[in-house]
């Protein structure tokens, strides 16, 4: 089969069309997207929208002012958001879809209903689940007004309107805690080698963790981002998107975890109940286990969903809500209504970025996970 | 069949062939404000019957969508033939600046508008020794509306400038009115902190703002973004939420006392809410702004390279003319730009509007683009929140500084 048999020379032209359109309008545009965000277009109002604007290079200036430019804490304050936001969010979907599940695996009366109920919010879009879910939580309507169904007060709780905000922490101590993070994780790393028994793992984990602390303790304190203290948390007006999010998403992770949990042979489970294990034995030591997969590929699948969030947040707050704001939509502002096109794709750019880092490793072990089978 | 299908081609193309022209209008006027513009349109097909109009609306409110859009067309090298722009610095500080648009000054003289319009808006649509667009309707921005009975029974009067304004606050909040003043999402915030700068500054000092005389950082400026705060402390706290319709019903409803708001809000009160003029609701002009109109207004450009100029131009004649402002104004709510125009198709709030944009002096809006280019504007929202959030004046000074030197104001 060398050479260019027949069948090959058909799968050449079969495919040469798609990874040709693939190579301009995905990454033929996403190197023009980094390129304009290393330029000044839109920096100066005269040149930003001209028939033939002079564009000049200037390297990582965008980047330097969306993390450290005074003007950009909305940016900033987003990032943090998008940290939460995704953080709950998934959370919010694994729990949720799980428990759904493992009820619909009991097998009640009318399965087949209940699985359309709960996965009918996938088949909204954004935009329409966002409408609905401003009507309801409304200050004065909708779930502020449920209590008095019961004869209640009606509840007063702005849901999307706060401007509160927890767990705030000052931006200029960013590189600091990262690095204590990722020092921590590496101490981790570092203890499990141990106790693995891996010298060369367990010792390249500590001296790098070493590392990072001590430049974390000493290099990171003098280290100032900007100029005067910035505080940023978790906005609490966060709380009705995240609220949305959920409930459209945890249908979708139902149906993987019932897909997992019909998966699992019944002589496995036969076999736990021989071998003594309850109720919950079985779930913690045989079925848990096995469903980490999908919990690992439903995370992947939500977690670039929230990344990218933009239209549930327009439809739920409108555009200019800083208090509920995600990067997605500073970035449609920055380029489309402020003209500022380089800083745009900056932000843009560091999405993608966001995005890589919870696709690539996935992709990865995908394609190691192939290769072993094939 | 087949052939019958021919002819009827063969016919539809002669008749396009005959038609003198064809003319595209690129606008957001759909819903409410669609039957304004289908007017304008009739006045201009009475004129011109041979011109085929394609009324390419993109809907979405203030235009957010349409600009969008317009941006797309316009670096794609394929604008429409005439464009609606916020008058003022939204065009100039966009289009104009980047070279994109035709000088109107040879219209304006021959159609004798610089008569026609008022001196301090033909100012406000000129730079650089060009006229750039054509006003068609007015709206002012500094109106201050109330519920007069509510007023009454609460023993208030409506106050005159700012400080008394956080005056009567206090005195309303002492009756258990938690909230006297009602603002809705961001930009009706913006466009409480303009009035509260006009009010505190002056139509001068406002001038003096956007001309660059006067830095944001000036004490007097730091003073506005305070007395903003305190205004804000009178206002009610789930504020984002709101559409400007819903803050405008806590008026009439009698939750709040006060809303700042422009005189859309009148066509909203009187249609939809079917109120009565002075007795349903009341207004008067925000506190400290009173003999000043601060407007802003709707108004088509002619952007270089449209295809179809000729008929482009004629569009923008009928616009500007007396019986296109007529025509369309008293539909949409708004006054004519032009002060010749027949008081009588107009309702009672316009009638004194009308009548203040005549005698007033005249200053432009800034959260509705007349002074500043939409680059500032955008971004100044995020200040507003943020000062609302910190309440750090000299901060938000600062900030807004540094925006205005990034958007060119006062070169």
């Amino acid at each position: 089969m060398k050479g260019l048999s027949k069948d090959r020379l058909w799968s050449v032209a079969v495919l040469l069309p798609s990874v040709l359109l693939i190579a301009v309008f995905v990454y033929g545009f996403i190197a023009r997207s980094v390129y304009v965000s290393m330029t000044d277009w839109g920096n100066d109002p005269t040149q930003a929208l001209a028939l033939d604007p002079v564009i000049r290079f200037i390297g990582l200036a965008n980047y330097q002012d969306l993390f450290t430019g005074f003007l950009q804490g909305r940016f900033r304050q987003e990032l943090v958001s998008t940290v939460f936001f995704t953080a709950f969010f998934i959370l919010g979907c694994l729990g949720l879809g799980l428990g759904l599940a493992l009820i619909l695996d009991r097998n009640p009366r009318g399965e087949g209903l209940w699985r359309t109920i709960f996965l009918f919010p996938m088949s909204l879009s954004f935009i329409v689940t966002g409408t609905i879910w401003r009507w309801m939580l409304q200050p004065g309507g909708g779930v502020n007004q449920a209590p008095t169904l019961f004869g209640g007060q009606p509840s007063t709780f702005p849901w999307l309107s706060s401007t509160e905000a927890i767990w705030k922490f000052d931006w200029n101590k960013l590189p600091l805690l990262t690095a204590t993070v990722v020092a921590v994780v590496l101490i981790v790393v570092a203890v499990r080698a141990l106790r693995a028994g891996d010298r060369r793992r367990t010792l390249v984990a500590a001296l790098c963790a070493a590392l990072l602390l001590g430049w974390a303790l000493f290099v990171a304190p003098n280290l100032k981002l900007l100029p005067a203290p910035e505080l940023h948390g978790f906005n609490l007006a966060l709380i009705g998107i995240i609220i949305a999010a959920v409930w459209q998403m945890s249908g979708y992770t139902m149906a993987l975890y019932l897909a997992g949990l019909r998966g699992i042979p019944e002589e496995l489970r036969e076999a736990a109940k021989v071998d003594g294990a309850g109720d919950l034995g079985m779930y913690r030591h045989v079925i848990f286990p096995l469903l980490a997969p999908i919990s690992l590929s439903a995370m992947i699948v939500l977690g670039h969903i929230s990344l990218k969030i933009f239209d549930l947040v327009y439809a739920m707050s409108g555009p200019d809500n800083i208090n509920t704001s995600v990067p997605a939509l500073n970035m449609y502002l920055t380029s489309f209504r402020q003209n500022q096109f380089a800083l745009g794709a900056a932000i843009g750019t560091i999405l993608l970025v966001l995005v890589a880092f919870v696709i690539v490793p996935y992709l990865a072990s995908q394609f190691r996970g192939e290769e072993g089978h094939a | 069949m087949k052939k019958a299908l021919m002819i009827a081609a063969a016919l539809a193309l002669t008749t396009s062939a005959a038609a003198a022209g064809k003319l595209e209008i690129f606008s957001w006027w759909s819903g409410d404000e669609g039957p304004a513009l289908d007017a304008l349109i009739k006045v201009y097909k009475q004129k011109y019957p041979s011109v085929a109009v394609d009324n390419a609306t993109v809907s979405g409110g203030a235009g957010t969508n349409a600009k969008a859009v317009l941006k797309t067309r316009m670096l794609g090298g394929t604008p429409p033939d005439s464009f609606q722009a916020h008058a003022g610095q939204e065009l100039i500080g966009t289009w104009v600046v980047a070279n994109r648009m035709e000088d109107l000054s040879g219209l304006f003289k021959s159609e004798g508008w610089d008569k026609a319009f008022p001196k301090d808006l033909v100012r406000l649509i000129s730079s650089k020794g060009g006229i750039w667009s054509v006003p068609v309707n007015v709206h002012r921005s500094n109106v201050m509306w109330y519920n007069p009975a509510k007023l009454k029974a609460w023993g208030v009067t409506v106050p005159k400038t700012w400080p008394e304004f956080l005056k009567t606050c206090s005195t309303l909040k002492a009756k258990g009115v938690a909230a006297p003043l009602v603002v809705g999402e961001n930009w009706t915030q913006q466009h409480l902190w303009e009035s509260v700068a006009i009010g505190t500054l002056g139509a001068k000092g406002w001038e003096d703002l956007w001309s660059g005389k006067l830095k944001f950082t000036d004490p007097r400026v730091v003073g506005v973004f305070t007395t903003f705060g305190k205004v804000m402390d009178c206002a009610n706290k789930d504020a984002s939420g709101l559409s400007w319709q819903q803050a405008s019903d806590r008026v009439i409803s009698g939750q709040s006392a006060f809303n700042i708001m422009g005189d859309w809000a009148a066509g909203y009160f009187t249609t939809t809410k079917k109120l009565a003029p002075n007795t349903g609701f009341g207004w008067a002009p925000a506190p400290g702004t009173t003999k000043t109109f601060v407007m802003l207004a709707d108004s088509f450009g002619l952007p270089k390279g449209a295809k179809n100029r000729a008929e482009a131009l004629n569009w923008l004649k009928v616009l500007g003319s007396k019986a296109g402002q007529d025509a369309f104004n008293p539909l949409k709510g708004s006054i004519a730009a032009r002060t010749d125009s027949d008081l009588s198709k107009y309702n009672t709030y316009s009638r004194s509007a009308a009548a203040d944009w005549k005698s007033n002096k005249i200053v432009g809006s800034l959260v509705h683009g007349a002074v500043a280019p939409e680059s500032f504007m955008s971004a100044f929202g995020t200040v507003i929140d943020q000062y609302v959030a910190s309440r750090n004046s000299s901060g938000a000074a600062a900030a807004a500084q540094q925006l205005a030197a990034r958007a060119g104001i006062g070169k």
